[in-house]
């Protein structure tokens, strides 16, 4: 285990410095790079603090369409699964499985569920409007 | 180019055009488009002073796209149709290596989000969506048979769905280039071949018509630019196009961000715009959408594969999501 800082608190960190130094004393490409930087690293603290969450829920949810699957133990290990289940669930509507009927309501309010959560990362502002 | 090949080919150029030999004041390339070169400059042509803008392909060898070669003739059928565009001066000839025309240049600003938020823009937005609507009645009807030129655009195949063809190169982009599976285009993709709008009407479509390819100022539109997707098509296309998500720049209106749906439908067919189609103006902004999801995905691709190391490249892959957020409600909204 790290002393700390925190990862967070050291995310923290570096985006203070884009934001009070980096943007503050530059101009141009340098500046509008240095406001990218600094939301992207915004954007990592939000996401190491939801992404248990975020995986466990879309794991559920996949559960629930797919079939249940033990949860691999890593999180590493659960990227690629989630990955090989989104896999399975595009072909699966690519076959026209959820063309209609209640797989497609399942499917589609499993993904507005998804898709919310990386918004909640990604773009918070446009998440708190729906 | 360097300045000085541009600085001489152009004085040879306007000499040849207007008989002046020209005084430059100030020969510069304009950032942007990867796909061509911009050169803004002022010259003393004789007692007239031509604030003028010069587009070339940027390299010589290369055969140039159809809407390239033709982008002198575009602007000026589009300025005889009465639509809002810079005015163009001189088609290029065999002075540069490389294809080129000069037009006038036209004061303004593009970005969409000053025009969204800036303060001094209150008119500018109030009469924008109504001068946007008018400008692409306009073009629309740009006659064909008027313009033998304009054959070598690329159309949709006789018979066909206009769409199909558009909606099978974004979803062989995304098959080649996405590393990852994204379910929500797949819902996207399958709504939009089982609703393939077949209409009769083949127009010439701007092929880009968003905030960002608009010049704007206080007074309003003064130019719409970047003609280097133009092509035959469903007129409904540009409509859509201008109502997708990310050239709303943020504003609470879905076209352009600024205005709504039923007046800008109106301004268009008043001013001899084709009938609206209000169900093909769905299809085509969620094609848009979907579109720009390809793209972000694209864009994302050359940070991955070395091509453009930067945090912004970088960054965009992280925007997908807004599209597919998009897609979901679109398609909700088209009743599933």
């Amino acid at each position: 285990m790290q002393d700390r800082p925190t990862i967070d608190e050291l995310l923290e960190a570096v985006a203070g410095y884009l934001r009070d130094d980096v943007m503050v004393n530059t101009t141009g490409r340098t500046n509008f790079h240095g406001r990218v930087a600094m939301n992207a690293v915004e954007m990592l603290r939000r996401e190491i603090s939801t992404i248990e969450d975020h995986y466990a829920r879309e794991w559920d949810g996949l559960d629930h369409l797919l079939g249940v699957e033990p949860m691999p133990p890593y999180l590493a290990a659960m990227r690629e699964s989630l990955l090989a289940r989104n896999r399975s669930l595009s072909t699966r509507i690519r076959e026209g499985d959820a063309d209609s009927g209640d797989f497609r309501h399942q499917v589609v309010n499993h993904l507005r569920k998804v898709i919310h959560d990386k918004l909640v990362v990604s773009n918070p502002a446009l998440a708190a409007e729906g | 180019m360097d300045t000085a090949t541009v600085e001489a080919g152009l004085r040879k150029f306007l000499h040849k055009n207007t008989g002046h030999d020209p005084a430059f004041a100030g020969l510069a390339r304009l950032s942007g488009g990867a796909g061509r070169e911009t050169w803004t400059f002022d010259a003393q042509l004789g007692d007239e002073k031509l604030e003028g803008i010069f587009r070339c392909d940027p390299v010589a060898g290369i055969e140039s796209s159809a809407p390239r070669i033709l982008e002198f003739h575009l602007l000026k059928a589009a300025m005889d149709a009465g639509a809002i565009v810079p005015e163009p001066l001189w088609d290029g000839d065999e002075t540069f290596p490389v294809k080129f025309f000069v037009m006038r240049r036209v004061p303004g600003e593009a970005l969409g989000g000053r025009l969204i938020r800036g303060e001094q823009y209150a008119h500018a937005r109030e009469i924008i969506p109504t001068q946007l609507a008018q400008s692409l009645a306009r073009i629309h009807r740009i006659d064909r048979a008027e313009h033998p030129e304009f054959e070598i655009l690329p159309a949709p195949v006789e018979g066909a769905s206009p769409a199909r063809h558009e909606v099978e190169n974004y979803e062989r982009i995304f098959r080649e280039v996405s590393p990852d599976p994204h379910p929500v285009f797949e819902l996207a993709f399958r709504w939009l071949y089982q609703h393939l709008p077949n209409p009769p009407e083949r127009v010439l479509v701007h092929g880009d018509y968003r905030l960002g390819n608009f010049l704007y100022g206080e007074d309003g539109l003064r130019g719409i630019i970047d003609w280097e997707l133009a092509h035959w098509g469903d007129p409904m296309e540009d409509i859509g196009w201008l109502a997708v998500k990310s050239w709303r720049f943020g504003g609470d209106k879905p076209m352009a961000g600024i205005g709504d749906y039923e007046p800008f439908f109106a301004d268009y067919e008043a001013a001899g715009g084709c009938p609206v189609d209000r169900d093909r103006v769905r299809f085509w902004e969620l094609f848009g959408n979907l579109k720009w999801g390809v793209i972000t995905i694209t864009q994302a691709a050359n940070y991955f594969f070395g091509r453009n190391k930067t945090v912004e490249m970088a960054s965009i892959g992280r925007r997908t999501a807004e599209t597919e957020w998009e897609l979901l409600r679109l398609l909700e909204q088209a009743g599933i």
